[in-house]
């Protein structure tokens, strides 16, 4: 390992990257770099495993069954949930709802959200929203005819907390805000943007999609009204993920889907709805999906959580002092407070350019926009090229990458 | 030749950084847009057509260096043929993108720069970059 990160590290990366199967898949014969973290993460064999072994010896259907498998197949099922409520510290299992995902959560809260508003009320969101977290409200708005407002962002892509202030008024009746941004790595001073609205009464949303696998979340120290996640970008199956909802405010909004398990009686003239969190799960939930997110959150947290994010920054460090000295490329992002994502132009290549090139010498990044069209408009490009980290990365793979952007350079830049 | 070398070839790039054909027509009469939403591509096309013969056409717009060059190429190509004879360019394009034609030897000369695209197919995501400019194309020319 290049022993200026290894002097800091104090993990053992080897024996992680043994516990991922597909690290050993090689892309045109070559090492692959896995560097689309942020767009999902790869998978550990005691998930891979859970999956498996819960289609072999769980699989039934959860709060339905009074059968043996059935019990067990909602033991796991509870489990899980538990293993999510300590993990983001809640107070309760009623406070932590499954959906399929952060885009479920937040389409979820913009819905039944809806339902409480009055035409001229106001929802503020900022301008580095994932598209997840933005065109349902852009869509709610024209519903109900809302206003929406966004928060401005500054050059470095961090939020603009001054205007933030001043667009709180007495009109606003929720505020949804990305925790780490996607595109641009920023991670948001959400204690600060929470304490200012609730200085207002305002609920707040935060999109933890892509803080989660990097920043421990204690959601009763910060006091989130609602926190979502992914399961998928978490080290776990996809299809899954979290909302979690303060009891008081998941009692006050209306259900989202209707169906089996969200209710406690029916009759045909009425219904009454089942008690948190069950209201909001209609139907079928993903349940092997549900237990391996268990699974993937106790691997987190074995490993250590603020080990990894030391880990990764030094990962970030590294391989933005390498990219800094290509010339002509540029770094979008340059917040203080950033997670493991480098997103950068090179201003004589376009960014599909730059992925094909990596992506033959085995190094997978993101190109595009990455759902957050507003903020590469902002910064006057059509799109960047995204490499983001995980705890499985190594300084070598970086290595790799940076020759493969010299390439580029040699190709395009001369 | 490395696969990366084989799809950025020297005339490729050429045409990426110094696109022919590239700006607006004073009085177009077919025009169209055309959009790659995986890659962000964009590109307008503007056609002045006179007797169902191509006599300028002219675009603009951003994407990769594939598109880019691709579309080019193309109006470089296309440039004084009949509609008919574009027609069958376009699908000439296509079968090269896709690998189901093979390079001859001598090309004509003013269809060669075309086959430098027979790169492509190994590459099956950007096989949309390369196609973007000819579709729009089609599409210009069923407006009448
Ligand atoms: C910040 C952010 N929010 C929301 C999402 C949507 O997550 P999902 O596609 O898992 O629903 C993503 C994923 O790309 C994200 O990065």
């Amino acid at each position: 390992m290049n022993p200026e990160v290894a002097a800091t590290v104090d993990l053992d990366v080897h024996s992680i990257r043994a516990d991922f199967p597909i690290l050993n898949v090689q892309p045109y014969g070559q090492h692959l770099a896995y560097f689309d973290n942020a767009a999902t993460t790869q998978k550990p064999q005691v998930v891979i495993d859970t999956l498996t072994q819960f289609y072999e010896q769980f699989n039934s259907n959860v709060h339905r069954g009074v059968h043996y498998l059935s019990q067990h197949a909602t033991e796991a099922y509870e489990k899980s949930r538990e293993i999510v409520r300590r993990f983001l510290n809640a107070r309760s299992t009623a406070e932590i709802v499954f959906v399929r995902g952060t885009t479920e959560a937040l389409n979820l809260l913009a819905t039944t959200f809806g339902k409480l508003l009055q035409p001229g009320d106001e929802i503020l969101i900022s301008m580095m929203e994932h598209h997840s977290n933005l065109v349902p409200w852009q869509i709610l708005a024209k519903e109900k005819d809302l206003k929406l407002k966004y928060i401005p962002i500054t050059e470095t892509g961090e939020l603009d907390l001054d205007t933030f202030e001043r667009l709180l008024s007495d009109r606003t009746r929720v505020v949804s805000v990305v925790h780490a941004s996607n595109s641009l790595g920023t991670v948001n001073p959400i204690e600060k943007i929470i304490e200012l609205a609730h200085q207002n009464d305002i609920p707040v949303i935060i999109d933890g999609a892509q803080a989660v696998a990097h920043i421990s979340v204690d959601v009763q120290s910060l006091d989130a009204d609602f926190y979502v996640f992914s399961g998928h970008k978490i080290y776990g199956p996809t299809g899954i993920g979290v909302l979690y909802g303060k009891e008081r405010w998941l009692d006050r909004l209306p259900p989202y889907q209707a169906g089996g398990d969200m209710i406690k009686r029916v009759t045909l003239e009425e219904t009454t709805y089942n008690v948190l969190p069950y209201k909001f799960e209609a139907g079928t939930p993903n349940i092997a999906g549900a237990v391996g997110l268990g699974v993937a959150l106790e691997y987190v947290q074995n490993i250590g959580l603020s080990k990894i994010a030391r880990y990764e920054m030094q990962l970030l460090e590294y391989a933005t002092r390498a990219v800094e000295e290509i010339p002509g490329l540029r770094i979008i992002g340059t917040a203080d407070q950033k997670i493991g994502v480098l997103s950068f132009v090179m201003d004589y290549t376009h960014p599909h350019d730059i992925g094909t090139i990596l992506d033959q010498a085995g190094v997978a990044i993101r190109a595009g926009h990455h759902c957050t069209q507003p903020v590469m408009d902002f910064f006057g490009v059509e799109g960047t090229a995204r490499a983001s980290f995980a705890v499985y990365n190594t300084p070598e793979e970086i290595d790799q990458m940076v020759k493969a952007l010299w390439q580029v350079y040699q190709l395009f830049g001369q | 030749m490395e696969p990366i070398r084989d799809l950025y070839q020297q005339v490729l790039l050429e045409h990426y950084k110094h696109p022919h054909n590239y700006g607006h027509l004073e009085h177009p009469t077919h025009q169209a847009d055309g959009d790659n939403p995986l890659c962000g591509d964009h590109i307008h096309l503007e056609l002045q057509v006179e007797n169902d013969t191509i006599v300028d056409v002219k675009f603009s717009g951003m994407g990769c260096a594939i598109s880019k060059a691709s579309a080019s190429i193309m109006t470089q190509v296309i440039k004084g043929k009949s509609i008919e004879e574009v027609k069958q360019l376009a699908d000439l394009f296509y079968q090269i993108v896709k690998g189901e034609t093979d390079v001859p030897e001598a090309p004509s000369s003013d269809l060669e720069e075309l086959f430098i695209f027979s790169g492509v197919h190994d590459f099956p995501t950007r096989v949309k970059c390369a196609t973007l400019a000819w579709h729009t194309l089609e599409n210009a020319l069923k407006q009448s």
